[in-house]
């Protein structure tokens, strides 16, 4: 008690005197990051366990691509189960005719008699109230929701257009009973009567229809459903229920906060570098204090009692300030969620703020113990000579436990150890590399400092005299403003870049649904309005059966090559339909990577597949595939393996069958054009002619992927913000550390004749040598990185971009020359005498 | 940037002469203390003529430090005045004091007090860049060759032994022309044999020179070698002694 008395006291001192008060902001900003960070996707994983039970519409249901017929059905007519069923599909939704009519894709959802059966749509009818739907659309009509109407500019009891029939718009749909946080999807959603669904000419041979079943009732008759369902559920068929809606979600979001869980532990290791020092200079500045105490006949524990006992009360404040402001700014954000995304978001739970205080205790404990337990060797003999200071912890004995301390948050965050070493290697790695590039720099320092004078040169030897310091702080602030860079500048400019190379060739619209009897007419449509002659593309929806006389089932796919994502999708392409093609020749985006690909009609049918669709399946050349297609058989060997440039924004498939050998089967065809800029009417006359026709605006879709990673982006921002404050600590610390140096320095430049102005010159020169260096090292690496994705990814050539170092070097220098002449004020405003006096004895 | 001609006072050499290099009056330093006021000089008042070299002495707490840091325009008095070159310092602001002290005033520390990040020649550059004189390379060369050091121009402090080290502070002393050194404890940390060749230097750098100086010094084999001995107890001026 009287230890922690004692170790009290001293923290009020040292907080009075500003020594450890940097210790605490790296803490505090440590806790912040990772506990908002906690907050935040602990919120969203609330608010989809809650959104999960409105989202089904009922108690269970079957989704499937074909109407759900057999025991399944059977097992919904149960007479303690209500049962209801919805059909979707994509379909342009027109509001208007000619000139003036908006045309948009969309969802189109056909609601049977009793949907939802939990919950309920809440509309806004003719009389412009909000309220409870009590029916589905009566026939004849439709609604719309809300965004989308505005997209179109739909008014209640305007004509709506879907497929080769109108609709009278009877409400707006503000909130779905089963709408899923579905954050960056905007296309419109058009409601209608089940009944109607077949006038509207939509359903058609290979139009790609997505079924519900819903079911509802008591516990034990839903049980009794779940179980018959699960038993036998078919190719393409998926039972949910409330357990467990929206895997894809969850598992998004899971990735999602492992993501930002990550970039925030980038920050808390820069902090943990201000911490450590931060304590080596508090224990240095102790040192005196605790050889004192020693001579005066006080143990090792009571110092190591003191001391320590200082540290984990500072600690503890810190971490709670940290859980606080964390708190405060996750409600500010979750709020700003709630209101963009219109859902209610449950309050967070206590384990992140928990978390927070697990993270900030193993830091200081870390990085900020090894300096201060080292003040119980502190010799009393150093009372008389102080040149025995004996403080120094071992370097191994900091290096392993802050190593290890980190290694420990890491494995924590990511929930592997894989990844927590990859991770800490990583970060490790980069800032080896940032460091190595500032040691480069700081010796053209060295080198230019010669050609200035005076306080200039002063500034600028700082710079180089406190390497080990300079790379610290240079690498620090570095990585920080590299993460910000490469979210903002190298982001845009990469996807205004990527843009620019498909504006130049690619087609701009997919033309999908077309009909055999229309692939003439759409033809001839499309080369009368001078669009280059298109080629149509049969697309025949198929379904796997057999590889090799073999039954492929999906569930042969689970933990096949260990990569869970990976294994999943090749499970769905085993379970659903999907699309097949034929073709006689390969386009340019299209390699043979294996095999021979066809020239003219082969004897026997023939397949050529993607290679990576293959690979997920464990197919190869020679291997006899058995689809089932509309309840006819089709098999053929596979004879050619191709790698594909999805990128090329062209109609591509993973699977091509040779010339006729699909002839008879039921199919649909597609097709991409390029549309001039200028030609603005060409989706809508296209589809006024030819009402079944969806088509899909890569235009707008380039637009929603930018949006989307705008939304993204700001996001993790936020987190990388995070990491340059951190760096600012760093920097701070390590002007903390040559402080009395820079005192005493400046005091003797006062005695030469040095006035304010000369030494605020030597500082501006140093901290934005130091700025100037962080933005080039930022600059140097984000570009490096830039480069490797434009080329590996978006298949860019390389380029400089000169403003990015400008803006890196910018921020660079404003943020440090802010930050350092705030940290050495003092040097300026001490009297000289003061100075000198207190210092040099 | 200031030089000499910014003192009219020193312009003319016949005035020049008349007027003493230091003129204290009445000078008092007092600070207040959470325990009530504490006076540390009071009252002290002398002239020190063009050339003359006299050591400050007194018990440790006599106030020697700080009638230093008045005299040298470190600081600012409590009450009195000091007149360098008859140039008022007591009243001018802190840059005001700077240039003063740029222009006329040389010091050697006890700890050297050199900045480490510079190399030896760039430490003597030092003050002539701060005064903002044109040519400062040579001058440093030629005044680290005459404390010896002509080959060593190029080492930073830490590579120069305690003596070498004083050797600079010297020649960056001298460098600016001076007219008035101030020295505290010049060989306080330094060996008897290091401390005596370093007094030697001063002694015959400053007799080259023509150089006022003002020695505060616990020594008094040291002090009896000045002109003249000032001594103070309790922070008042006790004895003004000819030696």
């Amino acid at each position: 008690m009287r230890t922690l008395t004692l170790a009290w006291r001293q923290l009020r001192r040292d907080l009075a005197a500003g020594d450890i008060r940097i210790l605490f902001a790296a803490l505090v900003l440590a806790v912040v990051a990772v506990t908002s960070v906690g907050f935040v996707t602990d919120r969203a994983a609330r608010a989809l366990a809650m959104e999960a039970n409105r989202l089904l519409g009922g108690d269970a249901l079957v989704r499937s691509d074909a109407p759900v017929a057999g025991p399944i059905d059977e097992a919904a007519n149960d007479p303690a189960l209500r049962r209801t069923r919805t059909v979707e599909l994509d379909s342009m939704i027109r509001v208007g005719n000619g000139a003036d009519a908006q045309l948009r894709l969309g969802d189109l959802r056909a609601l049977d008699a009793g949907f939802p059966l939990r919950g309920a749509f809440r509309i806004v009818g003719r009389d412009g109230v909000e309220r409870d739907a009590a029916t589905i659309p009566a026939p004849g009509t439709l609604w719309l929701s809300r965004a989308g109407a505005d997209a179109l500019g739909a008014r209640i009891g305007d004509r709506v257009g879907i497929g080769s029939r109108e609709f009278e718009l009877a409400a707006l749909v503000v909130q779905e009973p089963d709408a899923s946080i579905d954050y960056f999807n905007v296309a419109p959603k058009a409601f209608l009567n089940l009944a109607d669904l077949p006038s509207t000419g939509l359903v058609q041979e290979g139009s790609r229809l997505r079924y519900r079943l819903v079911v509802a009732g008591d516990a034990a008759a839903v049980e009794r459903f779940t179980a018959v369902a699960r038993d036998n559920l078919g190719r393409g068929q998926r039972i949910e229920t409330i357990g467990d809606a929206r895997p894809e979600v969850r598992s998004a979001l899971d990735r999602g906060g492992r993501f930002l869980g990550l970039a925030a532990l980038v920050s808390v290791v820069l902090a943990a570098v201000a911490v450590a020092m931060a304590a080596r200079r508090h224990s240095e500045r102790h040192l005196s204090g605790a050889a004192v105490m020693r001579c005066l006949g006080a143990q090792q524990r009571t110092l190591v009692g003191i001391h320590v006992g200082e540290l984990l009360l500072l600690g503890l404040a810190a971490c709670t300030l940290g859980v606080a402001i964390a708190f405060a700014l996750q409600w500010s954000v979750a709020g700003w969620l709630a209101q963009a995304l219109k859902v209610e978001i449950p309050p967070a739970g206590i384990w992140p703020a928990l978390r927070g205080y697990g993270v900030g205790l193993v830091v200081l404990l870390a990085f900020g113990a090894p300096p201060v337990l080292a003040l119980r060797r502190v010799p009393a003999l150093r009372v008389l000579r102080r040149d025995l200071d004996g403080s120094e912890p071992s370097a191994w004995a900091v290096a392993l436990a802050g190593m290890g301390g980190l290694a420990a948050l890491l494995w924590w965050q990511a929930g592997s150890a894989t990844l927590a070493v990859a991770m800490l290697a990583g970060i490790a790695l980069t800032l080896a590399a940032l460091a190595l590039i500032a040691w480069l720099l700081i010796l053209v320092v060295r080198r230019l400092r010669a050609r200035l004078r005076g306080a200039l040169r002063y500034g600028l030897a700082n710079v180089s005299r406190r390497a080990g310091a300079s790379i610290a702080q240079v690498s620090a602030l570095g990585l920080g403003l590299m993460a910000l860079l490469l979210l903002t500048f190298v982001r845009t400019d990469l996807l205004d870049r990527w843009q620019l190379a498909l504006g130049q060739d690619a087609p701009n619209r997919f033309i999908i649904n077309v009909q055999s009897d229309q692939v003439d007419p759409v033809r001839e449509f499309i080369a009368a309005r001078g669009v280059a002659e298109p080629v149509l593309f049969p697309m025949v929806r198929a379904r796997l059966v057999e590889r090799n006389g073999e039954p492929v089932r999906g569930e042969d796919y689970v933990g096949r090559t260990g990569d869970e994502q990976e294994d999943r999708q090749s499970q769905r392409r085993a379970e659903r339909e999907f699309n097949l093609s034929m073709a006689d020749a390969l386009r340019d985006d299209n390699k043979v990577t294996a095999g021979r690909f066809w020239t003219g009609p082969p004897a026997a049918p023939e397949l050529s597949v993607e290679e990576g669709f293959a690979q997920g399946l464990g197919w190869k050349i020679g291997d006899r595939i058995a689809f089932d297609i509309a309840g006819q058989s089709f098999e053929a060997p596979i004879t050619s393996l191709r790698s594909v440039e999805w990128e090329s924004f062209q109609p591509n498939f993973f699977v091509l069958a040779s010339p006729g050998a699909l002839d008879g089967y039921p199919a649909s065809h597609i097709t991409a054009v390029q549309v001039p800029a200028g030609d603005a009417r060409f989706t809508a006359e296209l589809v006024q002619a030819f009402p079944n026709l969806s088509v899909i605006d890569i235009d707008a879709v380039l637009a929603q992927v930018r949006a989307t990673a705008d939304q993204v982006s700001t996001v993790v921002q936020v987190v990388f913000w995070f990491s340059l404050l951190a760096g600012v600590l760093v920097l701070l610390a390590a002007v903390s550390a040559s402080q009395d140096e820079r005192l005493l320095e400046g005091g003797v430049m006062r005695a030469l004749g040095g006035s304010r102005g000369q030494l605020r010159m030597a500082q501006v020169s140093e901290f934005a040598a130091i700025g100037l260096l962080a933005g080039l090292v930022a600059t140097v690496a984000a570009s490096v990185l830039s480069g490797v994705v434009a080329t590996r990814v978006f298949d860019l050539p390389w380029r400089q971009d000169w403003m990015l170092a400008a803006v890196g070097c910018a921020i660079g220098v404003a943020v440090t020359l802010a930050a350092g002449l705030f940290a050495t004020r003092r040097v300026l405003d001490a009297p000289p005498s003061a100075t000198l006096r207190e210092l040099q004895g | 940037m200031a030089d000499a001609q910014a003192f009219p006072a020193a312009a003319d050499p016949a005035a020049r002469a008349a007027v003493p290099a230091l003129r204290v009056r009445g000078l008092g330093k007092r600070v207040d203390l959470p325990s009530g006021p504490l006076t540390i000089l009071d009252g002290v008042g002398f002239d020190i003529a063009r050339g003359e070299v006299v050591a400050v002495v007194g018990a440790s707490g006599s106030g020697k430090s700080t009638l230093l840091s008045l005299l040298a325009g470190l600081d600012v008095p409590s009450s009195g005045s000091v007149e360098l070159d008859g140039e008022p310092v007591s009243g001018l602001g802190e840059d005001g004091r700077a240039r003063v002290r740029g222009a006329k005033v040389g010091f050697v520390f006890q700890n050297f007090q050199l900045l480490p990040s510079l190399t030896a020649l760039e430490n003597v550059m030092l003050p002539l860049e701060l005064r903002g004189d044109a040519d400062v390379e040579a001058p440093a060369r030629a005044m680290l060759a005459k404390v010896g050091l002509g080959e060593r121009l190029h080492h930073y402090p830490r590579q120069l032994s305690g003596g070498e080290q004083q050797r600079v502070a010297l020649a960056r002393a001298f460098v600016t022309g001076p007219s008035l050194l101030f020295a505290d404890e010049p060989t306080g940390n330094l060996d008897t044999r290091t401390g005596q060749a370093i007094i030697e230097l001063l002694f015959a750098m400053n007799a080259d020179a023509g150089t006022t100086l003002v020695l505060v010094t616990h020594d008094h084999h040291l002090a009896s070698r000045c002109h003249r001995t000032l001594r103070l107890d309790g922070g008042r001026l006790v004895a003004d002694g000819r030696g």
